[in-house]
């Protein structure tokens, strides 16, 4: 499979990054690379093979539902562009 | 002895217990070191020397009390990756400009804890992506070794020797040093340069697909990637959540044992910690290795190795045997495809971690006309483009409609390669024995590299595999090449079998012998 320039400019929207014309170019041959280079897994047999969905063994860690961390708002906010009041500030989101 | 910075770990941690030296002396050393050479070599990109002296002000009261910790008073140097409090931390990223975290990860929380002291935060690829730290918001980190090359100095009849004028004539070689500069490799790169040019007594690392071993093995250093969930991932900016470990690089492999066993821990705030208690990794260190069954896959001979790296495995191979090792070849058949299986898993998981950064809760902000616009343009800006190229083919990867032929399948293959490992271990295997990387370093702005990504992820292919089927792999300095350039074998175990792979690597560093660079900077 490969991308066109198309395709690479609708995926670089959903993940919200700006690209111009000539990077959407450039990125496309980029793509289109790594793209080639993984095609191989297509060869492997892999019928009957489940997905890996933990690489070690585990059972799930869980946790008593309690408080045992919070009230540092400022903290959380400390290191944001804009803040008011411990409120992260953002462009008007509805009109 | 004149420089302390020379010092390994456990020297340090000797003279330091005896008084002989003290921790603040031992930091100077370093602080200075470091004001010396950083601008050359570009390893660290915050210097803390204030916190430093502070720290080791701190360690030499308890070091005077005799309470001192496993590593009271060791200056270590942190990857930009550990958040630490209050300090620099920003993944070398423009993205994360200004970030200073207000709680400190549970891997430095645990060495500070042990009365080490911080230096500063390590140069390192953006959020890890990369294998040449050429990818650093913060330009590339220099590797403190130089190619050098043997000289016939053709020596006139008449000269002036040692004893004053003499008539011999005749030749002599000498070993001169080139000025290409070399990468240290990467990510790691600042901690391996750092660890190799004297600027730290050891330095955290992360591995996702090698790491912490190929810039180890760039620079004569050692490195070990633990266990996936040995090391706790809490306050490590994540890069590809199933594949990171936090490890150590050191001068030597007992300095490896030491710091890992401050590193490792067991951590509820880490859903992946595993609950098994940290051994003593240091007590495995010159323990016989008579009997041990020692793995030679054959897939790792790949098509257009150098000849030195095969002189140096079959080197390694004899080392292990002479020392009572019994060697077999094995097969690791899906080998080839982990690293096509890595280039869609980590960007995936890439694509989705890195999708906090919006410009809203930390770091760079470039306004727009509305959100999505301030979305797209702080994040234009605030990303290089491995880091970009990642995000776009992991989320082109798990988008509508590709999502089964290309993640799934990876993940099916994923744990076909770790079925191969278990086989082999179920036969009896104790340890496999591989090359590091498949070449030494190469040079700053390599054009081959350059032009296409897919030559520069091949520098993992020996190392990726380990963080696929969750792993532990130390990369060992075994040699130099004919250019005097390190080079370094990598041994893979059982999982949470880190002992293992100490006690083989001791052989190997006992046969190999320790390489440092010849200081230019």
């Amino acid at each position: 499979m490969s991308v066109d320039v198309k395709t690479v400019k609708r995926v670089a929207h959903l993940a919200r990054i700006a690209v111009s014309e000539e990077d959407a170019e450039r990125m496309t041959g980029e793509l289109n690379a790594i793209l080639g280079f993984v095609e191989q897994l297509n060869e492997v047999d892999v019928s009957g093979v489940e997905p890996m969905t933990s690489v070690t063994p585990m059972e799930m860690k869980k946790r008593a539902d309690a408080v045992t961390d919070g009230n540092k708002a400022a903290d959380i906010v400390a290191n944001a562009p804009a803040t008011d009041e411990n409120f992260f500030l953002v462009p008007k989101v509805v009109e | 002895m004149s420089d302390l910075t020379q010092l390994t770990i456990s020297q340090a941690r000797a003279k330091l217990r005896a008084k002989e030296i003290s921790a603040t002396e031992l930091t100077e050393s370093y602080l200075s070191a470091i004001d010396r050479a950083n601008g050359t070599l570009n390893a660290y990109v915050a210097v803390t020397g204030d916190k430093a002296r502070e720290m080791a002000k701190a360690s030499d009261a308890r070091l005077l009390k005799g309470e001192g910790g496993a590593l009271e008073g060791i200056p270590l140097g942190i990857k930009d990756l550990f958040g630490t409090e209050g300090v620099h931390t920003q993944a070398c990223s423009h993205v994360l400009d200004g970030f200073k975290p207000r709680y400190e990860s549970t891997v430095t929380s645990n060495l500070w804890a042990d009365g080490a002291v911080m230096l500063g935060k390590l140069n390192m690829d953006e959020f890890a992506m990369g294998s040449s730290n050429e990818t650093s918001y913060y330009g590339p980190v220099i590797n403190p070794w130089r190619r050098s090359r043997l000289d016939t100095v053709v020596m006139p009849t008449t000269h002036q020797g040692d004893g004053g004028f003499v008539s011999a004539g005749g030749t002599k070689t000498q070993r001169s040093l080139d000025n290409a500069q070399l990468v240290p490799g990467g990510s790691s790169g600042g901690s391996a340069t750092a660890v190799s040019a004297f600027l730290c007594a050891g330095a955290t690392a992360t591995d996702t697909g090698g790491s912490i071993r190929q810039p180890a093995a760039f620079t004569g250093t050692v490195g070990i990637k633990p266990t996936y969930g040995r090391c706790s991932r809490w306050g490590i900016v994540a890069f590809a959540s199933s594949l990171d470990q936090a490890g150590p690089i050191a001068r030597d492999v007992r300095d490896a044992a030491i710091l890992l066993k401050s590193m490792a821990s067991v951590d509820p705030k880490d859903t992946t910690s595993v609950d098994r208690p940290v051994p003593d990794y240091e007590a495995a260190i010159g323990k016989p290795i008579k009997g041990m069954k020692v793995g030679i896959p054959k897939e790792y001979r790949v098509e257009g190795m150098p000849e030195e790296i095969e002189a140096l495995w079959q080197k390694g191979i004899a080392w292990l045997r002479d020392a009572g090792a019994e060697i077999v070849d094995i097969s690791l058949p899906h080998t080839k495809y982990a690293l096509p299986a890595y280039y869609i898993v980590a960007p995936a998981e890439a694509s989705s971690n890195l999708a906090r950064y919006d410009g809203v809760r930390y770091g760079l902000r470039v306004p727009g006309k509305d959100i999505v616009e301030m979305y797209e343009k702080t994040r234009a800006a605030g990303f290089g483009r491995e880091v970009k190229r990642r995000i776009m083919i992991g989320t082109y990867v798990l988008s509508a409609g590709y999502y089964d032929a290309y993640y799934l399948q990876a993940q099916k293959v994923r744990n076909l390669i770790k079925r191969d490992f278990e086989n082999v271990f179920a036969a009896g295997v104790d340890v496999i024995l591989t090359p590091a990387t498949p070449s030494a370093a190469f040079g700053i702005a390599d054009e081959d590299m350059a032009a296409d990504p897919v030559k520069m992820y091949l520098n993992d292919i020996f190392t990726v595999t380990v963080n696929m089927a969750g792993l532990p792999g130390i990369a060992v300095p075994a040699g130099l090449d004919p250019k005097g350039l390190p080079l370094g074998l990598q041994l893979i175990g059982r999982p949470f079998e880190e002992e293992t792979l100490f006690q083989t690597a001791a052989v190997i560093e006992q046969a190999a012998g320790r390489f440092q660079p010849e200081k230019w900077w």
